[in-house]
């Protein structure tokens, strides 16, 4: 195999990493290895100047790999690459190796063990770096035409900022009708806006607007292609199908309101009605609230209805989460109920009142309507029976020293929070991740909120975990900035690291396609044979295909057999002689 | 603090986006573990090969560790399952080459599971090492 002339570096991170790794032992250590032109430490390697050295010796020694023995890659694998890069080096022909998080920080207590083992993962990481080969990222070109499936606030809200920016977008909605929960909604806290309003605002807006094209009463069939381009094909109510030709796809499809179980809190008697409901009911009263024709004079609301529970017989498929929403939304009941007739008695049985941030205003207002605050805790929740024509509703209140309450009422507002939409047809097309709640899985929840694994497919809203509107829009306002960004540029460029069939050892036995879940393995013919031939723009590159292969003949480049098997020899070879 | 002692040397792989972020805390929060564990990182733990496995057993690590993205993989709902396979599978090639099973483990580490980490690998030298006299015992 042909010599290499890397170039490999030594980070101290300020003391971070030198003040318990001997670093200037750990550059002598591998500075002879055939394949190691250069090997010197820097005090913060990523510093501009650090960064302007390593570039002037890379082209000046022709360097043809590049190892950096720094922080975690989390913080500069991306800095790092774009510094080979400028040094003419290929971005795949440089390896980090983590001496900081993986080293310096958790051997603090042993410096000639935490040195020794320094050593180790940098010869494994010398070990790769050998083996890499120059790749280049996949580029595709972007359609400038985006679906939004869900016409909810959040879409809406979506397609409209994208359509200003240029881009034709085509709407999905599976109802007859655009808007979502926001058409059912009512007044909502805490600026008091009619979500019906809000809903026809943004549809006449829609509607005027050249560059949308809204389906209702549609659903998508199918799905093909790949980020930049694909093609979605989707029935529309009059049962007539359409290919639509997108660069991307923002999934806004909302939540559905968590149906209480028969019995649960006593869902099922008269009378026991969820906040949906009873805002309907407020809004729809004349002045007084009355159920059944006679005026209510007691109200009681359970919180925390469906959301929050704990996973045990009764209740396998536990909601664990917090609603987000609910809190503020019953208390802002609260206060148009306690403003529609002060004389009307209202119970709040609350775990926590979550109405965080603003608010928080929206409780201390629903308290001086007239609301009344009682706390239960999850082991002794509240019984609602019916007696004698009326429901009681007894409660625990640990507020008065867990003192039992009975409290008679003329309705029981189940406060329900959200649960996953069922959109079981929709899922096997789009593959997006669900979470353990099974909602969408973003990539990351702080620093990719609305990207999906599935590259070109955004998540926005409620879709994605439980959301109050102004946070359904924040994060669809997010997928608009993802969108336009990725269509407006024109081309993306994809990693490399994806895998790669061989074929002289690939004797086609469909393994591999059953084992990818994104569609990207295919059979082609190749000479004489058939093999698999991977469709990198729709590889994601885990790997899921390799260990499945009956003839080892998948690998996936950056995490090739060769390499990993020479960073395992690397690694252990100075285990057994230490320094 | 330097113990003298051997202690069993553990290879880790690790997952990009989940379990390697959670063994970066560990070194965030200042968490101790023993400097005979290294860690390659991979893209995802249903990736793994048996023979990495194998291989990294007969070249002298006493132990390997898989540290799964359990059910946070944003690539693969049945990312468990499928690590699970890879287990066995290289459980089997172990047995057919006289290493005890007991020497691969696998545990879900979460992007902040650093103390589990931590524990895990107390734990699994703790058992390498008894592995290990019981395996002279035998001798």
């Amino acid at each position: 195999m042909k010599q290499r002339r890397i170039g490999v570096y030594i980070c101290h991170c300020g003391g971070n990493i030198s003040d318990y790794v001997n670093v200037q032992e750990v550059a002598d250590a591998v500075k002879n290895d055939p394949n190691v032109a250069i090997s010197r430490t820097h005090t913060f390697a990523c510093s501009d100047a650090s960064q302007q050295e390593m570039i002037d010796e890379i082209r000046e020694q022709n360097l043809d790999g590049l190892v950096i023995a720094s922080c975690s890659p989390k913080l500069h694998v991306f800095t790092f690459r774009g510094m080979a890069e400028r040094a003419d080096l290929n971005q795949y022909q440089y390896v980090h190796v983590n001496l900081r998080e993986q080293c310096s920080w958790v051997h603090g207590n042993d410096k000639a063990g935490a040195t020794a083992k320094g050593i180790n993962i940098l010869r494994a990481g010398i070990a790769k770096c050998a083996l890499t080969k120059p790749l280049t990222a996949i580029r595709v070109d972007t359609k400038p035409r985006v679906l939004i499936i869900g016409a909810g606030v959040a879409g809406m809200r979506a397609a409209i900022l994208l359509a200003d920016m240029g881009l034709s977008v085509f709407m999905v909605e599976k109802e007859k009708e655009a808007g979502g929960w926001a058409l059912h909604a009512g007044n909502m806290g805490p600026e008091n806006q009619n979500g019906t309003d809000i809903a026809a605002g943004l549809l006449k807006r829609i509607q005027a607007h050249e560059n949308i094209m809204l389906y209702t009463g549609a659903e998508v069939t199918g799905k093909s292609g790949s980020i930049g381009d694909f093609t979605v094909m989707a029935r529309l109510d009059n049962n007539e199908e359409v290919s639509l030709n997108v660069g991307a796809i923002v999934v806004t499809t909302g939540f559905s309101p968590y149906e209480p179980k028969e019995g649960e809190y006593g869902w099922g008697i008269p009378g026991v009605v969820s906040l949906l409901d009873f805002r309907r009911m407020v809004e729809q009263s004349n002045g007084k609230l009355q159920h059944n024709g006679k005026p209510v004079r007691t109200v009681s609301f359970i919180y925390c209805v469906g959301s929050r529970q704990k996973k045990k017989k009764d209740c396998p498929d536990a909601n664990t989460y917090c609603s987000r929403y609910c809190c503020s939304a019953a208390t802002h009941t609260a206060s148009q109920l306690g403003k529609l007739d002060p004389s009307v008695r209202q119970y709040h049985l609350f775990r926590d009142v979550r109405t965080y941030g603003a608010l928080e205003t929206v409780y201390e207002e629903s308290r001086r309507d007239g609301a009344i605050f009682l706390k239960w805790e999850p082991k002794n929740p509240p019984v609602v029976e019916q007696k004698g024509g009326q429901l009681s509703v007894t409660v625990k209140d640990t507020l008065s020293g867990g003192d039992e309450l009975e409290i008679g009422s003329d309705l029981v507002v189940l406060v329900n929070g959200m649960e996953p939409r069922e959109n079981d047809a929709l899922n096997d097309i789009l593959k997006i991740p669900e979470s353990k709640d099974g909602f969408y899985n973003e990539i990351h929840i702080k620093l990719r909120p609305v990207e999906t694994v599935i590259d070109g497919v955004f998540i926005a809203g409620a879709s994605q975990g439980p959301k109050t509107l102004a946070e359904s829009v924040a994060s669809s306002l997010a997928a608009v900035a993802k969108t336009g960004g990725l269509l407006k540029k024109g081309y993306v460029d994809l990693e490399p690291l994806v895998a790669k069939v061989n074929t002289d050892k690939c004797l086609w036995c469909d393994e591999c396609l059953k084992a990818c879940p994104y569609g990207a393995i295919e059979k082609i013919n190749f000479g004489e044979k058939e093999v698999a031939f991977v469709i990198e723009a729709m590889c994601k590159g885990e790997g899921g295909c390799v260990p499945v292969c009956p003839h080892d003949a998948i690998e996936i480049e950056g995490y090739r057999d060769d390499q990993i098997c020479a960073m395992i020899d690397a690694s252990i070879k100075e285990l057994e002689t230490p320094a | 603090m330097k113990s003298k002692e051997p202690e069993p040397k553990i290879l880790v792989f690790s997952t990009n986006s989940i379990s390697d972020p959670g063994i970066d805390l560990a070194g965030g929060a200042h968490l101790h573990y023993s400097t005979a564990v290294q860690v390659i990182p991979l893209p995802c733990s249903s990736g793994v090969k048996p023979s990495w496995i194998v291989h990294a057993l007969q070249q002298g690590f006493d132990g390997v560790f898989i540290a799964g993205c359990g059910g946070d993989c944003a690539f693969l709902s049945d990312c468990t399952p499928r690590t699970s396979a890879v287990i066995k599978k290289a459980q089997d090639m172990m047995k057919e080459n006289g290493i005890s099973p007991k020497r691969l483990k696998m545990s879900g580490i979460c992007s902040v599971c650093a103390d589990n980490f931590v524990g895990h690998m107390n734990n699994f030298q703790n058992e390498l090492r008894k592995l290990e006299a019981d395996e002279n015992k035998q001798d």
